[in-house]
């Protein structure tokens, strides 16, 4: 060994400590900035009105409960309705995105019959077309027909999620033996059962996360619920949270209206929170691979 | 009973599709046709009289496109707000998720505490943008957090009003959107560089090339097809760009409408008076730019296999 080469060696390590100093500095402040906005939010949920508008504080001040009853039993904005209304929407989605996205993505996988290959590209065309395009004549036909204040034509077009149907599809070719699919058919069950029997339970980790990517999604939407929800007691929490914007803001109670906005995320957050590893996961395993 | 397999078994896989299928032809394409076929019409609301439906031809899209008595036209205004408010968020959004990226990556770093950093930067994009928006107003408003801080710190005597000037406002919503997507790219360029061959890495180490000429002669090129992809369905996000301004400014876009998009303007026109045939208009001039954008991304992709 010689010295030239222990001194670069030497510079060389150097070199690498100060850029892993810069990129974890780099991370620390992204993790701040990240992290500040919600921060304050729950600083501020359990501070008084009083105390909010003194000044600033970084710490806790001990009125979360009387901000949590506050808002909870506001009389303009009925809080725990809407989460209600947003629970059922998002949950029954949820399933119905996941359930049907699998049987569609199966139906493509496992069987061959002729207009399968044009199906799958148009499924695929299709992918990258944003509902608002569509918004317009969805919510004509809604008003014609009555169906505002409805919670079903906000679930039901969940049944054609071209984007979780991909997702299972590419889980499919990973993980689903057909040597499986055929045994249950010696055993002569029929192709429904097979596929609620054997191959959904195969799925279930993909399930999962679809799930909640579904749930997150319809429990965020704002566009389409507000066009067609127009009673209170049908609206559901983005179309509250944007009343709230919309109200008076300088009659208000500011620590109530923190809470409002921590209890919108407050049940995205904690499933995060308990799930995040498999959420991130998931947030790969459906793309398109390089 | 199993003998014609192939025939008898081709049933089902139209079975299992169909529902999808109805759905999709009911929720999304009649939709989809109404909605241009709307745009021929006057078709909306006065007051309590109805207008239309009446045929006007291309009337509607003429209208969109004329400029009114200030000389703007709205639509090129909304369109180039959109872009302004996408492009801000979308360059350090990308820049930033590429640097996190190879550093993630990188197996001479050796970065540690990686899950907890992608937990948190991931965590902004499952957030309620309608949620988040209103947060950071009460936030930066006139009694909010940012201004008592300012102002404790001396650095301005009055409140900053963050919602009077175009160039704040538009950094507010920029900044909103790059927080709720930079995690995710991260995670989708990762998953990018991962997939790319680490022989490759090893070669051109032992070629002798540095990091940033194996950044750029190995990892980018070869990133390219998903990297494309990103910035494009990113683009195409973009696009639909409308919680996060139209709660932070009310709807309003304000000031001097600087920060309305395309989705908020179809929504001024869905919202009260029911125009049908602008917002079929408008609806068709988004999905002509959705569908030239797709275009590039199914390009991209095919082209690869």
């Amino acid at each position: 060994m010689t010295n030239k080469k222990s001194a670069d060696s030497r510079r060389a390590r150097i070199q690498m400590t100060l850029l892993r100093a810069v990129v974890y500095f780099i991370l620390i402040v992204l993790t701040i900035l990240c992290l500040f906005s919600f921060y304050m939010l729950i600083i501020n949920a359990t501070r008084s009105n009083a105390q909010l508008q003194g000044g600033f504080a970084a710490l806790p001040q001990g009125h979360f409960l009387d901000n949590l009853r506050n808002a909870w039993t506001d009389a303009s904005i009925n809080i725990p309705r809407g989460m209600l209304n947003s629970f059922f929407i998002a949950a029954s989605t949820a399933v119905l995105t996941t359930y049907f996205s699998a049987l569609t993505a199966y139906g493509i996988h496992a069987y061959d019959f002729k207009l399968k290959k044009a199906l799958f590209t148009f499924i695929m065309a299709i992918m990258v077309i944003p509902p608002q395009v569509s918004a317009a004549g969805f919510v004509q036909l809604c008003y014609k027909f009555g169906l505002t204040n409805k919670f079903w034509p906000l679930i039901l077009p969940g049944i054609a999620a071209p984007v979780v149907f991909f997702y299972m599809k590419q889980y499919m070719e990973s993980v689903l033996p057909m040597e499986i699919v055929e045994a249950a058919r010696m055993d002569g069950s029929n192709e429904f059962r097979t596929f609620n029997t054997i191959v959904l339970p195969m799925l279930r980790p993909a399930i999962a996360v679809q799930m909640i990517f579904s749930f997150v999604a319809s429990w965020n939407n704002y566009f389409l619920p507000a066009l067609l929800l127009t009673k209170a007691e049908y609206k559901t929490v983005p179309i509250m949270i944007a009343q709230l914007r919309s109200a008076d803001y300088s009659k208000f109670d500011m620590g109530k209206v923190y809470m409002f906005i921590l209890l919108a995320i407050l049940p995205v957050m904690i499933v995060y929170i308990i799930l995040s590893k498999s959420i991130i996961k998931g947030v790969t395993a459906g793309s398109v691979k390089g | 009973m199993k003998k014609h397999r192939g025939i008898s078994y081709a049933k089902w896989g139209y079975l299992f599709i169909l529902p999808f299928f109805i759905a999709y032809l009911l929720f999304s394409f009649l939709p989809q046709a109404l909605t241009i076929y709307n745009s021929f019409f006057d078709n909306y609301r006065q007051g309590l009289t109805q207008i239309g439906p009446t045929f006007v031809g291309v009337k509607n899209y003429i209208k969109l496109f004329t400029p009114d008595k200030t000389g703007t036209i709205d639509i090129l205004k909304y369109a180039g707000n959109t872009l302004i408010l996408w492009v801000g968020g979308a360059i350090p959004q990308i820049v930033i998720a590429l640097l996190l990226a190879v550093f993630f990556t990188s197996y001479r770093l050796k970065i540690k505490g990686q899950q907890f950093f992608k937990t948190v930067i991931y965590m902004p994009n499952l957030i309620m943008a309608s949620a988040f928006s209103m947060l950071f107003f009460t936030l930066f408003s006139n009694v909010g957090p940012v201004n008592q801080l300012i102002q404790a710190w001396g650095w301005s005597d009055v409140p900053i009003d963050f919602f009077a000037k175009k160039v704040t406002v538009r950094t507010l919503i920029c900044s909103m959107n790059f927080l709720m997507w930079f995690g995710n790219t991260t995670i989708l360029l990762m998953a990018g560089i991962m997939g790319i061959d680490q022989n490759l890495f090893e070669a051109a180490e032992i070629d002798g090339a540095n990091s940033v000429q194996v950044l750029f002669r190995v990892t980018l090129p070869l990133l390219t097809p998903i990297l494309v992809y990103t910035v494009i369905t990113a683009m195409i996000g973009g696009l639909q760009m409308f919680d996060v301004p139209q709660v932070l400014t009310n709807g309003a876009g304000n000031p001097n409408r600087t920060s309305m998009t395309l989705i908020m303007y179809l929504n001024n026109y869905l919202g009260g008076s029911k125009n049908y045939g602008m917002a079929g208009a408008i609806s068709v001039i988004i999905f002509i730019i959705t569908g030239i954008l797709s275009l590039i991304v199914f390009r991209t992709l095919t082209k690869k296999d």
